[in-house]
């Protein structure tokens, strides 16, 4: 409130002093505030002429240096805390949005495996399926609590709840179609798998929600480690000022120390380093949560639901048999769509690869690269006997027992759930590291502030004193 | 976070607006449009004439007009003959387990070309056909491999003897026979319409007016259509991107990749009716009691055995089991083939249609 006047009087020409001898200035247009103002600024100027009015000038100055210091350091540092705090919690959801993506590809993965297995399901198979779409289901509900109404997250997530019970019911008619041998089925398959993996489909939308919260959660780990310049500036302001107090008080009087004085640098250097060690710490802590964990976590969950769309559309080379033809009009669909597939996965795998900051990451991702590299061989072997028209070879090549697609498929599963569990536990941990250096900054401010503040009119009231 | 979700808003509303904007100016200008690409006037586009072009071709083939490039009806071929020639020889000379007839067949046409995988096994009235030429070459209508093969790989499929011959719902064409050499006809085919038994949809004719139409891209349905459309039915033709259908109904439902994903949206309700040639008509049927072909097949096309351009006694042999396939009327072995696959769907026959030859070869 005390802002504009104070800035139009330092635009403006210094004000003739109030001398008796002198006439009186002449009024300004704004004269009533103005007026205000300078009549504080002249008992200022008056106090500051004797020494004891100087003084209580010092004393105030330093505390309200030292108090407003540690309100900011208090309030950026509870700001950091409460950013450090979302980045544990956004991580939870953002593996929950990872595990639903995972959950609605392994369901497709599972329809089609079912389906090809003819007319009678595995139960193993039917009852991953069931299980996936209760725990996509779960999932849903429980996303729908942690995204802020009305924004895009919960628009996918309705997008998702609404589509789910509709590919259910197409995936219910190809088996209908599948159980009494019509080809029909197939075609209802295709179908279910184009409105769950085709582009306006549902795992877009669940790729998109894990996008989106994963960015949150970059921009939320951004704001905790962007350093709390105001507090770290102020801070160093008080201690200049509480330094040039003590050298002025040192040169008026010959006392090497002010008791007061000098407790009061103390705890405002101790605010200082709190400030500078927590902020440090909890960048430490975040950053090594989205180096170890989120970026790997990243490529990981890609890979994983990459292996999921690679292992459905070898299932449908095997149930569209060549009906579908990919845009060159000759090649299989199905047949691109794995090698497009199976490519991204490992490009994905060659990341994590790079990623990977220990002997505990890298192994099973080294693990999956063997077994992708396996499983492309086994499908190219299926692929050969389809084309020989040798379907009972082929699907014995892809879903039989012993070395096939399938079982290399479950290897590639396999080791990336090991490294994605490896990396969310790093993530978590490092979070909650980095959540926990921030943790009492706040507090710790707020006290040692005023107890500075205390000390330091303690101090300059003992010089005060003196005087009376 | 509020300040973001406001924004939001703001830019939702923006962007509701502009939609209505399109929307009203898509159902102003759309039909206009479609009229405009729907006449076949002077100010038609090039599309246009490439698929009047294409719809003539198979008029040609149903008229049994001459091909230009031979002079002669497509569906005319070598006289039948079941002496043997270089190209039979070579195949009898195939040792062990190679001492087969590799024939390039459909493993999705339920009823026609079919691998069932129930039995594993290929099963319809094309591979009934197969088997009895195998019998023929091999002596053993079992010496035979099936290959699946698409609908284009079926000609460089033959030219670069992957297969010895194609059984596969092929219509002879003026086209294919620069690719590949025909056997005589042996069954007739036309474009048909499949509706549900229900469905106010009477067959090719004005019930077919506003009334969605589902078609295999790039099929000789659409291509029908695409002629003048004179029922005023909705479709949409993707290899071209033109057709004719209100916003509403969506050219993923009208246009599919293949004949049978029609009737998924026919039974989703999605579409009002398919038009695909009555044989594959014939399969959708036999899948859905409740749907039914609707009146007469409005195209006439013949279906060939094909074989490599030159192999000329392959094609006089097939033209021989023909003749003995199609003989004995109800007793043929054509006639029992029907029977057993077709005759459900399709109903009673006339019997295959009468082969042609070429004179004085």
């Amino acid at each position: 409130m005390t802002h504009p006047p104070h800035v139009r009087e330092t635009r403006s020409p210094a004000p003739v002093p109030a001398r008796p001898q002198g006439p009186p200035p002449v009024p300004a247009p704004d004269e009533g505030r103005g007026k205000a103002w300078r009549e504080g600024a002249e008992r200022l100027r008056r106090a500051a002429r004797t020494e004891p009015g100087r003084l209580r000038l010092i004393g105030a100055a330093l505390a309200l240096a030292v108090v407003v210091f540690g309100a900011v350091t208090a309030w950026q540092g509870s700001d950091r805390y409460a950013s450090a705090d979302d980045v544990v919690g956004r991580g939870q959801t953002v593996k929950d949005t990872a595990d639903l993506y995972g959950a609605l590809a392994d369901a497709d993965t599972q329809a089609a495996t079912g389906f090809l297995a003819g007319p009678t399901e595995p139960s193993d198979v039917q009852s991953a399926y069931r299980g996936d779409i209760a725990r996509a289901a779960t999932l849903l509900s429980g996303l729908a609590e942690n995204v802020a109404p009305g924004s895009h997250s919960a628009a996918l997530i309705a997008r998702i709840n609404g589509r789910l019970p509709v590919y259910t019911g197409l995936i219910e008619r190809a088996r209908a179609a599948n159980r009494r041998d019509l080809p029909l089925g197939g075609a209802y398959l295709r179908y279910a798998n184009e409105r769950m993996a085709g582009t306006d489909g549902i795992l877009p939308a669940a790729e998109d929600l894990y996008t989106e919260q994963s960015a949150r959660l970059n921009a939320e780990s951004g704001s905790a480690r962007t350093w709390p310049r105001a507090a770290v500036a102020l801070g160093i302001l008080a201690l200049l000022l509480l330094a040039a107090a003590q050298y002025r008080n040192y040169r008026m009087t010959n006392r090497v120390f002010n008791r007061g004085m000098l407790s009061a640098t103390v705890a405002c250097t101790a605010v200082l380093l709190w400030l500078v060690a927590a902020q440090t710490a909890g960048d430490i802590g975040l950053h090594r949560a989205d180096r170890d964990g989120q970026q790997s976590l990243v490529v990981l969950n890609d890979a994983r639901v990459n292996a999921l769309k690679a292992r459905a559309d070898e299932n449908l080379t095997l149930i569209s048999r060549g009906s579908v033809v990919a845009a060159d009009g000759r090649t299989d669909l199905y047949e691109v769509d794995f090698g497009a597939k199976t490519a991204k996965l490992w490009a994905d795998l060659e990341g994590a690869r790079g990623l990977a900051d220990d002997a505990a990451g890298r192994t099973p991702v080294l693990a999956a690269i063997d077994a992708v590299a396996t499983w492309r061989e086994r499908h190219a072997a299926g692929s050969r006997a389809s084309a020989a028209g040798e379907f009972a070879r082929a699907r014995e090549e892809v879903n039989g027992r012993g070395q096939t697609s399938e079982q290399a498929f479950a290897r590639v599963n396999t080791a990336l759930a090991t490294a994605i569990a490896h990396e969310q536990d790093e993530f978590t941990a490092s979070a909650k590291n980095g959540r926990g250096a921030l943790a009492w900054l706040w507090l710790g401010a707020a006290v040692l502030a005023v107890l500075a503040a205390v000390s330091a009119i303690l101090g300059v009231g003992r010089r005060l004193s003196e005087y009376r | 976070m509020g300040h973001a979700s406001g924004r939001l808003r703001g830019w939702g509303g923006v962007t509701a607006m502009g939609a209505a904007c399109a929307v009203t100016a898509a159902l102003t200008l759309v039909p206009l449009s479609h009229h405009g690409t729907g006449s076949a006037g002077p100010s038609a586009a090039p599309p246009v004439h490439r698929v009047e072009a294409a719809a003539r071709e198979t008029a040609d083939a149903g008229a049994e007009a001459d091909c230009p490039s031979t002079g002669r009806p497509a569906e005319a071929s070598l006289p039948p003959s079941s002496g043997s020639g270089p190209t039979i020889d070579k195949m009898l000379r195939r040792e062990g387990d190679a001492r087969k007839l590799i024939v390039g067949v459909d493993q999705n046409s339920y009823r026609w070309g079919y691998l069932n995988p129930a039995t594993d096994a290929f099963e319809g009235f094309d591979i009934d056909l197969a088997h009895a030429i195998a019998k023929s070459v091999f002596g053993d209508a079992n010496a035979i491999t099936f290959r699946p093969v698409s609908t284009k790989e079926r000609t460089t499929e033959l030219a670069n003897g992957s297969v010895d011959i194609v059984v596969r719902t092929m219509t002879i064409s003026c086209d294919r026979l620069k690719e590949a050499e025909f056997s005589t006809a042996y069954f007739t085919a036309g474009q048909q319409v499949l509706a549900p038994r229900s469905s106010t949809i009477t067959g090719y004719n004005r019930t077919l007016a506003h009334k969605r139409v589902c078609t295999a891209t790039g099929s000789t349905g659409v291509q029908e259509l695409e002629k003048d459309n004179p029922y005023g039915a909705y479709f949409w033709d993707a290899s071209r991107n033109v057709g004719h259908n209100p916003d509403h109904v969506d050219v993923d439902d009208l246009s599919v990749p293949n004949q049978l994903d029609c009737l998924v949206r026919l039974q989703l309700g999605l579409v009002d009716a398919v038009i695909t040639d009555n044989a594959l008509a014939a399969a959708q049927a036999a899948q859905d009691p409740a749907v039914e072909l609707k009146g007469e097949p409005f195209t006439t096309e013949y279906y060939g055995v094909a074989a490599r351009r030159g192999a000329d006694d392959l094609v006089a042999r097939i033209n021989y089991v023909l003749e003995q396939y199609r003989s004995g009327g109800a007793d043929s072995a054509w006639q029992k083939s029907y029977d057993k696959w077709l005759k459900a769907e399709l109903g009673p026959t006339t019997g295959p249609p009468a082969p042609r030859y070429l004179p004085g070869a």
